[in-house]
């Protein structure tokens, strides 16, 4: 069994406030294999745009890693001191940025930010950056990217933003590309050409991709495998298949449930009652109780840690005798 | 961006005029034209045929277009007190001026930046901390307060610098520059500070503001998250999209600058068109009041439409947008 | 492709607690006062400086505008000493003219701040007035009002009040300049303050025209200037009083520098910036005291009603908070 590309191990962000600390994201583990994509989901304020933040070392202060491991190709990155995760930061782990509107300078031409990034991590001169430069806008489907490299980002339409946002990620050859809900802000019309474009390009240059999304269908579409994210904690892990087709999560299930499908005499859509706790507020024990539709007095106050119950299958939740105590 | 170029010029051509009204009414029916060139021996008949020959009989709309036809040729006048015409006067003092306003503005756009980037970088230090805290007090403190304290500080007790005054004065011929002689630096380096003081505390919070505002962007972050450097995230990105509104301010200041001057070239003496305007408003020298009113509002509308020119350079968004 | 959102099961906002909703603004404000040390020092001082200027002939300790008491051998008697020539003993010293420097301050700061007070009086009143109109009025009226109202902005107060002051001087008789010249002063302050004041009360007058209780009122015939008293003043007050106190503070340093410049306020009645213009003469000659006094005293006046003005608008913009 290869090695894998990314290994996360207890992964815990903490936000201290006025009225005590909160904790986005607590004690997640999971694995990206070299050229795998991964979905994450979840609802908004699930944690799952903090994971990413976090693997990339873009915490914003004064929240702060407060237990945990991160590991890039055997080598831990999350103690590392600031200029070398500024290093790997683009040169091995790309980022992709939800709103492409907001994501480019407006006032750099797209040649010099693209030129700058690839000169921050390539011992490459001028001229041959800016050739790089334009080879990536062509791989991305800019048309005449030639003489469209010195236009402003104010010049291109939001699918192309977001192409030349892709191309900025692209531009060191980073082995992980992590993708925060890179189609949301976009048209409809346009959210698939993107998806594609991103996960073609990743597959030629070998990338694995951590695609954060609330977005079943594209995850649907696009990962291997997917984590299912709840209240900062993952709920369940698995191949994709297998986690659509036979939920073992009751949040998961919901959020399959949520989804129309033909053949089933569903009389209606199933809809979890009730909403994610904030916080503030996480209740004791499997913090997904209160809106569970098959709870137990053991859940209420006993939080149930992600174990594996098949090969390659991973859940939080009482139900499964294999599930041990967090 | 013609039509804008138009639009704006059109504008500041009613200011102008607006101004132009004002200073003209001033002139006009402020005092008696007359009885301020004339002796009180000169007969009432002589008055009334002076009177005419002036043109103080005419309409006052024909009035006001020959105000501003002088105006137009920098006419505006004899002074009562100093008996000499008010452009004269005011060319021979504007040398003075502009190089204590060009100096403050300077100080206050270096220091400025330099503390407001420091501030926005290093939120929490208790340098910035420190520094916040004396800009609040700093703008509360009166411009001449501020200079008699420096007065006392550096020139009564330690005595390194001059207390009023511009010092030795080279003459170029059109110019009267203290720049090229060492007690004409010294003597500027006290007036300048205290003109530079107000703006440079302004433009310190509006960097600072900025900056913060700006470091909040998601451009920033992606900036981050693609491996820059912080030299090139902090004086690159940030800076440059920081500079934007700064310039506006800052150019719009410089028109402040000199009129804020009246104060700190009283208080050191300073022989420009500051000190020239509250000694004519305490005499009610009417032609000097009416010039240097139209004087400052050339400067403000100038700068204004410079500033406007200067985002054109600076924002690619509007260079290559439609409309504005 | 098909779109299967999951995430809008948003959570409800966060019912308000019953207690914050029936708490009253005032004991808001009240509360974020205690809560802010600068704030209740500025009231301190502020209040101290507003009741002993008020106060200023019963507590004095001499009447410095009195020829007959004064002794002109006391004359640049320094601080905390008795004169050599006379009983008299000076707290903060005396003045060339033998006036006790303590108590010409106590009398200054009163007229610095009576046309402080009435110059912003007279700014908010014009200032709400012309900004009522124009952003009840639009049009014409509103585009006048608000194009003066730029103008005016991009210039220093200072230089408009000067010129008001030369005008006025220019206008009126020689012999009633002095009589009337604090009444000039507060008008050229005053005039050169209240384009702030119609800005402000403009945007929130257009803001608050547009609702529907407004709306309501004026379909049913009420008269605009009820509405614009019952309904709309009410609103903008919050965001006169910040600009009010801060104006507070600016008018009393435009008096301040007006009368240093030598255009303000006549010899007889001394504002803290006449005394500053007094002291300055005999900064060189080491009378420092004549200064250095009335200077602390403007500044404290000046700064601790800045400082209310930034707490309070601070305190009143919820946003901020």
């Amino acid at each position: 069994m290869t090695e894998p590309l990314l290994s996360v191990r207890g992964l815990t962000v903490e936000f201290p406030t006025r009225h005590g600390i909160l904790t986005a994201v607590e004690d997640i583990s999971f694995d990206i294999m070299p050229g795998e994509v991964l979905g994450m989901v979840g609802e908004s304020g699930a944690g799952k745009s903090m994971t990413g933040n976090a693997i990339i070392g873009l915490i914003e202060a004064p929240g702060r890693i407060a237990r945990g491991e991160v590991w890039l190709n055997g080598q831990r990155i999350d103690s590392l001191p600031p200029e070398a995760m500024r290093a790997i930061r683009g040169r091995r782990i790309g980022m992709i940025f939800q709103d492409p509107l907001t994501s480019l300078n407006p006032l750099y031409r797209i040649s010099d930010q693209l030129i700058e990034t690839i000169r921050t991590h390539l011992p490459l001169s001028q001229d041959a950056a800016r050739k790089r430069a334009i080879g990536l806008l062509d791989d991305v489907g800019i048309p005449d990217a030639a003489r469209r490299i010195d236009d402003y980002p104010h010049q291109f339409s939001g699918g192309m933003r977001q192409r030349v946002v892709i191309a900025l990620a692209l531009c060191a050859e980073p082995d992980l590309v992590i993708a925060d809900e890179p189609t949301t802000a976009l048209d409809v019309s346009v959210q698939a050409q993107i998806i594609d474009v991103m996960k073609e390009l990743c597959a030629e240059r070998g990338a694995a991709i951590l695609l954060v999304t609330h977005d079943m269908g594209v995850i649907a579409e696009t990962a291997d495998r997917v984590a299912v994210m709840y209240a900062g904690r993952l709920a369940e892990v698995g191949p994709v298949r297998d986690v659509i087709l036979a939920a073992r999560h009751p949040y998961t299930a919901g959020l399959m449930g949520a989804i129309p499908r033909l053949g089933e005499n569903l009389v209606r859509l199933n809809q979890i009652p009730g909403a994610m706790p904030r916080l503030s507020a996480i209740p004791p024990g499997c913090p997904f109780n209160p809106r569970c539709p098959r709870v137990m007095d053991h859940c209420r106050s006993h939080r149930p840690a992600l174990s594996p119950i098949e090969p390659a299958r991973k859940v939080a939740c009482w139900l499964y005798p294999e599930v041990t105590e967090a | 961006m013609l039509a804008f170029i138009i639009r704006r010029l059109a504008q500041s051509a009613l200011v102008m005029l607006f101004v132009a009204l004002i200073a003209f009414v001033i002139f006009r029916y402020v005092g008696d034209p007359i009885s301020s060139m004339v002796g009180v021996e000169t007969r009432l008949e002589d008055r009334e045929i002076m009177r005419e020959r002036l043109g103080l009989n005419d309409p006052v709309i024909v009035q006001f277009a020959r105000f501003i036809g002088n105006a137009l040729q920098g006419e505006f006048g004899i002074s009562y007190r100093l008996q000499q015409p008010v452009t004269e006067l005011i060319l021979s003092r504007l040398p003075a001026t502009i190089e204590l306003a060009f100096a403050s503005a300077l100080i206050a756009l270096v220091v400025g930046v330099v503390l407001g980037v420091y501030t926005a970088l290093n939120p929490r230090g208790y340098f910035s901390s420190g520094i916040m805290a004396v800009s609040l007090i700093g703008v509360s403190l009166p411009t001449f307060l501020i200079g008699i304290g420096l007065i006392y500080l550096f020139a009564v007790e330690l005595g390194w610098l001059p207390s009023n005054g511009r010092g030795e004065v080279v003459d170029l011929g059109w110019w009267r520059t203290g720049l090229l002689t060492e007690s004409g630096l010294r003597s500027l380096i006290l007036p300048a500070i205290t003109l530079s003081l107000f703006q440079l505390t302004l433009i310190m919070r509006l960097v600072r503001a900025e900056m913060l505002e700006v470091m909040r962007t998601e451009y920033i972050r992606f900036a981050k998250a693609r491996g820059l450097t912080r030299r090139a995230i902090n004086f690159g990105h940030a800076l440059k999209n920081t500079m934007i509104p700064v310039i506006t301010i800052t150019g719009l200041q410089l028109g402040s600058v000199i009129a804020f001057a009246i104060v700190t070239e009283s208080v050191f003496q300073w022989p420009g068109v500051g000190s020239l305007f509250v000694t004519s408003v305490r005499d009610v020298d009417v032609p000097v009041m009416a010039a240097y009113l139209m004087f400052i509002a050339l400067i403000f509308v100038l700068i204004n439409l410079v500033v406007d020119l200067l985002y054109f350079v600076v924002d690619p968004r509007l260079r290559a947008g439609k409309g504005h | 492709m098909s779109t299967l959102d999951i995430s809008p099961a948003k959570p409800l906002p966060p019912p308000r607690p019953p207690s914050r909703l029936r708490r009253i603004l005032d004991s808001d404000i009240f509360w974020s006062w205690t809560q802010s040390p600068v704030a209740v020092g500025a009231t301190v001082v502020a209040l101290t400086l507003i009741l002993v200027a008020l106060f200023a002939p019963l507590i004095a300790p001499y009447d410095p505008f009195n020829p007959a008491t004064l002794t002109l051998m006391d004359g640049f008697t320094p601080p905390a000493s008795k004169s050599a020539f006379s009983d008299n003993w000076f707290l903060m010293g005396a003045d060339h003219q033998a006036r006790d420097v303590l108590s010409t301050i106590m009398y200054g700061s009163r007229v610095s701040l009576f046309v402080g007070v009435m110059a912003t009086l007279f700014a908010i009143v014009l200032g709400m007035g012309l900004g009522l109109a124009a952003g009840y009025s639009g049009g014409m009226v509103d585009a006048v009002i608000m194009r003066i109202a730029d103008i005016q902005l991009s210039f220093p107060a200072i230089l408009i009040a000067l010129l008001i002051f030369g005008v006025a001087k220019g206008i009126l008789p020689a012999n009633q300049q002095e009589s009337l010249a604090i009444w000039v002063l507060i008008l050229a302050i005053g005039l050169a303050n209240w384009a702030q004041f119609a800005r402000t009360v403009r945007g929130a007058t257009m803001v608050e025209r547009e609702k529907d209780y407004v709306a309501a009122a004026r379909i049913m015939g009420v008269h605009p200037v009820l509405i614009l008293f019952r309904h709309i003043l009410p609103n903008v007050l919050g965001p006169v009083l910040v600009i009010g106190t801060i104006g507070l503070a600016l008018a009393i340093i435009e008096e301040a520098t007006l009368s240093f410049l030598g255009v303000g306020v006549p010899p007889t009645q001394p504002s803290l910036g006449t005394l500053i213009r007094i002291g300055q003469q005999f900064m060189f000659s080491g009378e420092w005291w004549i200064l250095f006094f009335p200077a602390v005293t403007l500044v404290l006046l000046a700064l601790s009603v800045n400082l209310l003005g930034d707490w309070l608008r601070d305190a009143l913009n919820p946003k901020l908070r």
